[in-house]
């Protein structure tokens, strides 16, 4: 599903992926961790799309080079990021905003549009799974959200566009270990054999409840370590500096 | 509006010309071209003598200057000052009488006048130029006493009405384009709400300017007798040319006691193209007077059009306990110019105004909110809320907020807020990753700051608005 080879990465002349190689095939939940300033989340944005980045290496999308393929249509082709920090939009509901969202996606698949009614149906069957109060989908796009509700809304927005490569940036930061449990189940529930995962985390605990197949640990550029789930439990014991 | 299919991926497509013979006055500004203009629409003697008045006026009057967008001198003596179709010359008595080519064209702009696929719940006068070609729903109204037709029919019909209401809330000597509009205004529509009586569909006008080398000066008096009710919209668009045109109107609003208009603008005359050549003047005054007790005033604009757009739909409110309501989304690209806002001017007591205004500047263009409150010294316990938001996308185009407040008495209170933004990257690239490419976000956006404006739009015409926010930000980032 994703090929990554020697990926290099610098914003204003400064190299923050210095040679990134990582695997991921269908079905497949692959967490990264690494220090702060490792590069996690210019990996999360590089995959995406977003601009202001200078690369060069390969980047495999199903087969297609990524680079060539601007933010709008990578989503639309089912890469989807979990923002760490999503941004609040004023005057925008959240439930017309996904619903516009859904229906982008579902023409570049060349399926029909969902109107309003069998829109709302969905959304509030996903909304009642992730424990978020129906209320919410009424208000302007993250304004005035807490940061666990506008977590829940990045959950929600997963579950109902239905992506193949998922990218959680640091989804669990900031939650409580109610709302953790909430995103995991949300992760879990959404697995199959055609999606796959790339979640980044700091931390070992959202994992206990994931379960993921690959853990790598990110280092200054680079991904210095990869193992089992085992190798996350030891990180807790050693910290990063143990890791060699 | 309804029933039409565009391609919102056009520059401007209203931009098109209709081939069509025309009957012009004499170029230039004189007694002469207002003698014409007054035999032609067989105007009745006291009518040219009050134009002849204000032409006197405009004679010793001088073009305001203080303004922020600045614009060559305009040559009065080189512009024609009544334009229109010579088979318009004959006043046709049905629609069947009128030139096909006429009707085609408000098919083109999306406002068909035929009795089949006339819209439902608008009634529409449509103005050409410097006439008015048809008015639908004409029969309807009239049953309930409503009056609606254009002004020109109004001053041969209702000579009462238009003799004790016009120039009673922008007086010929306001200023030089009031003035001017005095002397040689040629059509737009005339409006007469019953007491009581709330009207049954909306009212709207569409102007269309044709004729090159023409300006267009358009006259609207709508009166809202006691109890009563109206919402009246207006929509306007010209070809694509390289000359400025000039478009100079006055509006007229009176509310007696009890009374309530709204009163909605979307103005979408030609911009001129990318580099700022070509482009409407809109100089227009636009004035209100909630004249009676609890009367109430609205008006909503969304200016997305003209190289220079310089006016301010005002509120005196004259009647204990009026309302007056002002509702703004001013969008200027590329190098367009707007100075817009309002005044509200309260007089009586307990009167309450409202204004929510929303600037969007991007490209090269400027943006400019000015802004009057003045609560005098009667106006016991009055309250104004202004609220001005400016969002600025790309470094090359200006926001300003020029507020003036006035507050004679001390039981009464003005509260003002202002907030400038950038359009913001992490936004757009929020909106990217959801599938949505960059004029998508834009729009939806803007659409989003400027939503508590849109909403006061009547429901038919805040789905095409939200299409012309997106549609007129275009190329405007990345």
């Amino acid at each position: 599903m994703l090929e990554i080879k020697n990926l290099k990465a610098s914003v204003d002349g400064k190299d923050i992926l210095k040679g990134l190689n990582i695997s991921i095939k269908p079905g497949e939940l692959h967490a990264i961790m690494g220090p702060n300033g490792s590069g996690k989340s210019t990996l999360a944005n590089v995959l995406s799309g977003k601009e202001g980045y200078k690369i060069s290496g390969e980047l495999k999308y199903e087969g297609k080079n990524l680079q060539e393929i601007p933010i709008e249509e990578r989503a639309q082709k089912g890469i989807f990021l979990a923002f760490q920090y999503p941004t609040e939009i004023p005057g925008v509901n959240t439930s017309n905003f996904l619903r516009t969202s859904l229906n982008k996606i579902r023409k570049a698949k060349g399926k029909k549009e969902l109107d309003a009614l069998s829109f709302i149906r969905i959304i509030k069957e996903k909304s009642n799974e992730l424990g978020m109060d129906e209320k919410m989908l009424s208000r302007q796009l993250n304004v005035g959200f807490s940061g666990g509700e506008k977590k829940k809304n990045e959950i929600l927005q997963m579950k109902i566009l239905e992506p193949n490569l998922i990218i959680l940036d640091e989804t669990d930061s900031g939650l409580d270990i109610d709302a953790l449990k909430i995103v995991a189940e949300g992760v879990n529930s959404s697995r199959s054999d055609k999606k796959s995962f790339l979640v980044i985390t700091h931390y070992q605990r959202l994992l206990n409840f994931i379960n993921p197949d690959f853990v790598h640990i990110l280092s200054n550029g680079k991904i210095i370590k990869s193992g089992s789930m085992k190798l996350a439990e030891d990180l807790e014991k050693t910290g990063y500096k143990g890791i060699k | 509006m309804k029933n039409q299919n565009i391609n919102y991926n056009q520059d401007y497509k209203y931009g098109f010309t209709t081939e069509i013979e025309n009957i012009k006055a004499p170029k230039g500004l004189s007694e002469k071209t207002i003698k014409f203009i007054s035999k032609i629409k067989k105007e009745p003697k006291w009518m040219l003598d009050w134009r002849l008045k204000a032409f006197n006026r405009l004679k010793v009057s001088k073009e305001p200057d203080w303004q922020k967008p600045k614009f060559p001198k305009i040559d009065y003596q080189n512009l024609y000052y009544y334009s229109a179709p010579k088979s318009m010359k004959d006043k046709p008595k049905s629609l069947d009488e009128v030139d096909p080519k006429l009707i085609e064209t408000y098919n083109k702009l999306g406002i068909p006048l035929n009795e089949q696929k006339k819209l439902s719940g608008i009634a529409v006068d449509a103005v050409f130029d410097s006439v008015s070609v048809a008015t639908t729903f004409k029969d309807e109204l009239t049953k309930k006493g409503i009056i609606f037709c254009p002004i020109s029919e109004a001053i041969q019909k209702h000579p009462d009405l238009v003799k004790k209401y016009l120039g009673s809330v922008i007086p010929i000597s306001d200023h030089y384009f009031a003035t001017l509009n005095s002397a040689v205004f040629t059509d737009g529509s005339f409006v007469y709400i019953p007491p009581n009586t709330k009207c049954p569909m909306e009212l709207s006008t569409y102007f269309r300017i044709n004729a090159s080398e023409t300006g267009q000066f358009e006259r609207t008096l709508i009166i809202a007798d006691k109890g009563s009710y109206v919402s009246y919209l207006e929509g306007c668009t010209a070809p694509m040319r390289d000359e400025n045109q000039l478009h100079a109107a006055n509006v007229e609003l009176i509310a007696l006691d009890d009374a309530e208009i709204k009163y909605s603008t979307v103005q979408n005359w030609y911009p001129g193209d990318k580099n700022g050549v070509g482009g409407i003047y809109n100089f227009v005054t636009k004035r209100g007077a909630c004249r009676g007790k609890n009367s109430k005033i609205s008006w909503t604009q969304v200016e997305t059009g003209s190289a220079i757009t310089w006016k301010y739909p005002s509120c005196i409110l004259q009647g204990d306990n009026s309302v007056g309501e002002f509702y703004s989304i001013a969008i200027t690209n590329n190098h367009q110019k707007a100075d817009t806002g309002t005044k509200m001017i309260h007089l009586g007591k307990n009167t309450k105004s409202k204004i929510i205004s929303k600037g969007i500047s991007a490209g090269k263009a400027d943006n400019t909110y000015r802004g009057l409150v003045d609560i005098g010294r009667k106006a016991l316990n009055s309250r104004n809320y202004t609220q001005c938001d400016s969002l600025l996308m790309g470094n090359k185009c200006g926001a300003h907020t020029v507020p003036y407040i006035k507050n004679k008495n001390s039981s009464s209170t003005i509260e003002h807020e202002a907030t400038t933004s950038k359009i913001n990257e992490e936004q757009l690239f929020y909106c990217n990753q959801r599938g949505l490419n960059q004029e998508e976000a834009v729009s939806l956006i803007v659409n989003g700051f400027c939503k508590d404006v849109l909403q006061q739009l009547p429901m038919e015409f805040a789905v095409e608005a939200q299409k012309l926010v997106g549609i007129s930000l275009e190329g405007s980032v990345g």
